[in-house]
């Protein structure tokens, strides 16, 4: 499997992506924000966490508007597979791939620390190799992870069964303890909690390293 | 005086120089007399700026210098000592660890959120200028009483501030000091750490080399911002401390994250002959630091300094603090390889200067001449004081002390905000960023993978006021000693230390000998302990209408863990016994149980064996594959660190001491270790033949404290433990 991860000024999980990709069996290769098209034969992109443009007019909402997030779009458009974390949601979120808008935790202050996430759905590429209803570990380090949506979107979103994780005990307000969403197509998946960082025995779980065998795995047999 | 021609066409736009300006720079009159005899002349009012720049405390340690020299800073590991923006030490393979922790006090106390996230920046700064990718920051924080009406903005605004910052550019906070005393009511202290990990022989140094070379500006436009603030920083508040806040600077952690890049991948392509960040007296500083250490002079044209508003006067430019700037001597046939690299990042690349062979610090502004100084003598003549200093009066004894209840005791630590859980600050900073964090803060000393390797690094700082204030020299002992068994208590190996001494006014005799004496124990101990000094930062003049901070000098520590294997960083479980390493607690003055049961900050502190600790150390790594579970004893004894470490695994511990003393005395060298009956044996044979007090004095069982008889519920003391400092400061 090829790998994409995308780089933003002000990205600061793009290594860290990149490693639990790469730890799951794939190539990966760094495309810069600048660039206006992706490099040929990527299976699926990240999305990497930080704080893109330094969050400065709104979380993400610059980045969703850099020359390669045209790419990543007509990318998801024609199938392609796309993950966004923390700051990757966000910016998913602002180019419109996914529903709903990520605010201000309702506490107001940034958090890090593991949360207890339930896995919504096991119909993803990314989510397939978890067990329905599964309890995960895996950490969120985020001040605007507070996900919200319309109640149509969020109607909607249940009847499509497109929530992909809520959290145990929500840290932040989220509506309907929602921690990650997918597309319709459920080929783009964002989520606040960082599946990268418990993707390495040493650094307290593997969690989140099923996440990244799973969807190596899927297009790698595709 | 003969005042040349130049001179005066420079000043005619420029302040009169009087004495209430002189005085306003900071400058005695011995010290201004000694500029018109290093000039010959009197100064432009550019050029009084750039002395008051250079020649105050907070720049050219004059108060601090002739003892900070005593402190050991060499040893084999030690790469590059004091006197970069960093020092560098050696962890094998051909790589170094790049560390150093500074103050940011007075500015954060007039503007919480900037000055601490300015603080933040400042020291990443100092680690990636040499190269270094940054991977690890602690903090070490000092606040007035949690009643006093100013802490809690304080608390907030400084804990908002490193994490705003930190978070944003991507480095995880492991670990750092939090406490609360009423002596810090009118000076809080907000000491950074940073380190950064770089290849041994890569290392980039301040000092130029090469006449005629281009000297480049890099990073963020100049603006007003911080004109004057080290000179602010090196004198007391009063009520006029509002009037301050336009000196402190703004932060901007996505530009510093972008510098950081930018700098790294210049770096990499070898056109850097030297670097210096901006931080104090920014251009200053920096330009002087180059041409003093290369033995060079500099010409700068102010017109080519990228700058944010318009009609900057030379003073200004010479004097912002604007944040995330570099200076660099840079390779001139590499200039177009570098402008590439800045524009990629869209940063400010200009050339303003360069190398010359006089020693002369030039300062021209569109071809006027606004300084023309002796740059060796800026930095090399600056004033050194051997201010007069008195020993501080031993402790008076301790008193009688009638015997705590021990449940009643561990609830009244376990309550104040000094030893609650300290979760609700370190939750705030991103911990794990970078993916590299086997132990997070909280636990004693933070852990570090170092990236691709199974190597690992230990941070940690500490230090106990208290302690100091009632014997500086032991004091200062106890704080490298302390450093030194968090280090132990996780199976790594000390390797050197950084130092931020914090003290009052050190025109006051009893302030400097506070700190002459600390500076004494704090030698002792690095060079007993094998941990030299290798980078540090001087904090004077803590002190608001008259009343001084208590003596704080934060020791941040680095050691090396040669592989993840040998890290001792597993909990206790049900059935674990409970070890006591280094004896009984005997010592209660100066205990925190005292201070926080009492009000009683009385006695002499813990004396501290320093051959015991080296000892004891030793033992705790020597066996760390029998360890489960280790942490070291210092505030609130035995019952404190037991109930943490019982705490962590989330389960039940008896004890068995009864008295005060055993369970809350603070005596040094001390650990408590949790391990299975089996290790346990073979722990007590070792010990035996080392020579090392060892014994058992409890078990992890149940789902109590029970504390010689006395017993309370796990949960509820859980409770009280991660609700109270949020509770005390909201």
């Amino acid at each position: 499997m090829r790998a994409g991860v995308i780089e933003f000024p002000g990205s600061n999980c793009d290594r860290d992506l990149a490693v639990a990709f790469a730890a799951a069996g794939a190539r990966v290769t760094r495309v810069w924000h600048k660039e206006t098209g992706l490099p040929k034969g990527l299976d699926v992109i990240g999305i990497p966490g930080g704080f893109s443009f330094g969050d400065y007019l709104r979380c993400g909402a610059i980045a969703a508007r850099s020359p390669v997030m045209r790419a990543v779009v007509d990318f998801a458009g024609a199938g392609g597979h796309v993950l966004g974390i923390c700051n990757g949601f966000q910016v998913l979120t602002e180019t419109g791939l996914l529903p709903g808008a990520l605010m201000r935790n309702a506490g107001l202050k940034f958090l890090c620390r593991s949360e207890r996430l339930r896995v919504a759905t096991t119909d993803s590429a990314f989510t397939r190799l978890y067990a329905p209803g599964e309890e995960i570990t895996v950490p969120i380090a985020h001040h605007d992870g507070n996900y919200t949506a319309d109640p149509g979107t969020l109607a909607r979103l249940q009847d499509e069964d497109r929530i992909a994780f809520t959290y145990a005990d929500n840290p932040n307000g989220s509506l309907a303890d929602i921690a990650g969403v997918l597309s319709a197509n459920r080929r783009v998946l964002g989520m606040m909690p960082h599946p990268e960082r418990c993707s390495d025995p040493r650094l307290g779980g593997e969690d989140g390293l099923r996440l990244f065998r799973a969807v190596a795995g899927i297009l790698e047999s595709a | 005086m003969s005042t040349t021609t130049r001179t005066r066409a420079a000043t005619d736009q420029e302040p009169e120089i009087t004495e209430e300006l002189i005085a306003a720079h900071g400058l005695s009159a011995q010290e201004y007399a000694e500029i018109l005899r290093l000039l010959n002349r009197a100064p432009t009012f550019t050029e009084l700026g750039i002395f008051s720049a250079m020649w105050n405390e907070h720049c050219s340690y004059k108060s601090s210098k002739k003892w900070l020299r005593t402190l050991p800073t060499e040893g084999p590991q030690v790469i590059c000592g004091p006197g970069e923006n960093a020092g560098v030490v050696d962890i094998g393979d051909g790589q170094a660890v790049v560390f150093k922790m500074e103050s940011h006090n007075h500015p954060s106390y007039i503007e919480p959120y900037q000055g601490a996230a300015t603080g933040v920046g400042g020291i990443l700064r100092d680690v990636f200028t040499m190269g270094a990718r940054p991977i690890a920051a602690m903090n070490s924080l000092s606040f007035g009483s949690p009643d006093h009406p100013r802490t809690s903005r304080l608390v907030h605004g400084v804990v908002e501030g490193i994490g705003g910052y930190g978070n944003c550019f991507g480095v995880p906070t492991v670990g750092g000091e939090l406490r609360f005393h009423a002596a810090y009511n009118g000076n809080c202290l907000v000491n950074a750490f940073a380190a950064g990990l770089a290849d041994a022989d890569a290392i980039f140094y301040s000092a130029a080399s090469g006449v005629g070379m281009p000297v480049v500006y890099l990073g963020a436009k100049t603006g007003r911002d911080g004109v004057g603030g080290a000179t602010m920083a090196s004198a007391e508040f009063d009520d006029t401390i509002e009037e301050k806040r336009p000196t402190v600077q703004v932060g901007d952690p996505f530009t510093e994250k972008r510098l950081m890049e930018a700098c790294l991948e210049l770096m990499a392509t070898g056109a850097v002959i030297s670097i210096q960040d901006m931080g104090a007296a920014g251009l200053t500083c920096s330009a002087v630091e180059m041409g003093d250490k290369g033995g060079l002079g500099i010409r700068l044209d102010l017109e080519h300094v990228p700058v944010r508003e318009e009609g900057m006067s030379a003073y200004e430019m010479m004097l912002s603090e604007s944040q995330e700037r570099m200076l660099m001597v840079l390779r001139p046939e590499k200039e177009a390889e570098a402008r590439a690299v800045f524009e990629k990042w869209d940063l400010d690349f200009a050339i303003v200067g360069e190398t010359i062979a006089e020693d002369r610090f030039l300062i021209m502004q569109n071809g006027r001449v606004k300084a023309d100084l002796p740059l060796r003598a800026l930095s090399g003549s600056a004033p050194e004081y051997d201010r007069p200093w008195i020993s501080p009066p031993p402790p008076a004894p301790l008193g009688p002390v009638d015997r705590v209840d021990p449940i009643e005791g561990l609830k009244a630590l376990i309550s104040s905000p000094n030893y609650a859980s300290r979760q609700w600050v370190y939750q705030q900073y991103d911990s794990q960023v970078m993916a590299d964090t086997v132990r997070p803060p909280g636990l004693g000393a933070g852990i570090v993978r170092v990236h691709g390797t199974r190597k690992a690094l230990a941070f940690t700082s500490d230090v106990t006021p208290r302690y100091v204030a009632a014997d500086p020299r032991e004091g200062g002992k106890q704080a490298v000693a302390e450093a030194f068994r968090n280090l132990s208590a996780v199976g790594a190996r000390p390797l050197a230390t950084t130092d931020n001494l914090n003290f009052g006014n050190p025109e006051k005799p009893e302030i400097m000998g506070q700190f002459v004496k600390a500076i004494e124990g704090i030698g002792e101990a690095c060079r007993a302990l094998d941990m030299p000094i290798v980078s540090g930062n001087v904090s004077l003049y803590n002190e608001t209408d008259g009343q001084a901070i208590l003596p704080t000098p934060t020791i941040g520590a680095v050691g090396l863990i040669a592989d993840l294997d040998q890290a001792i960083i597993g909990q206790a479980s049900p059935g674990d016994v409970l070890l006591l390493l280094g004896g009984p607690g005997t010592h209660l003055g100066q205990s925190a149980l005292l201070a926080e049961i009492r009000g009683r900050e009385e006695g002499p502190p813990p004396p501290v064996d320093l051959a015991a600790e080296r000892r004891h150390g030793e033992f705790i790594r020597a066996h760390h594959a029998l360890i489960a579970a280790c942490t070291d004893i210092s505030d609130g004894g035995l019952a404190l660190a037991a109930f943490e470490m019982a705490e962590a695994a989330g389960t039940g511990i008896a004890i068995d001491a009864t008295d005060t003393a055993a369970l809350f005395g603070e005596d040094q060298a001390r650990y408590l270790i949790a391990c299975n009956f089996d290790a346990a044996e073979a722990l007590m044979v070792a010990a035996g033949k080392a020579g090392v007090p060892l014994e058992t004095v409890g078990r992890f069982v149940g789902n109590d404290v029970i504390l010689g008889g006395a017993s309370a519920p796990l949960p509820e003391l859980r409770h009280i433990y991660r609700t109270s400092l949020a509770a005390s400061i909201t």
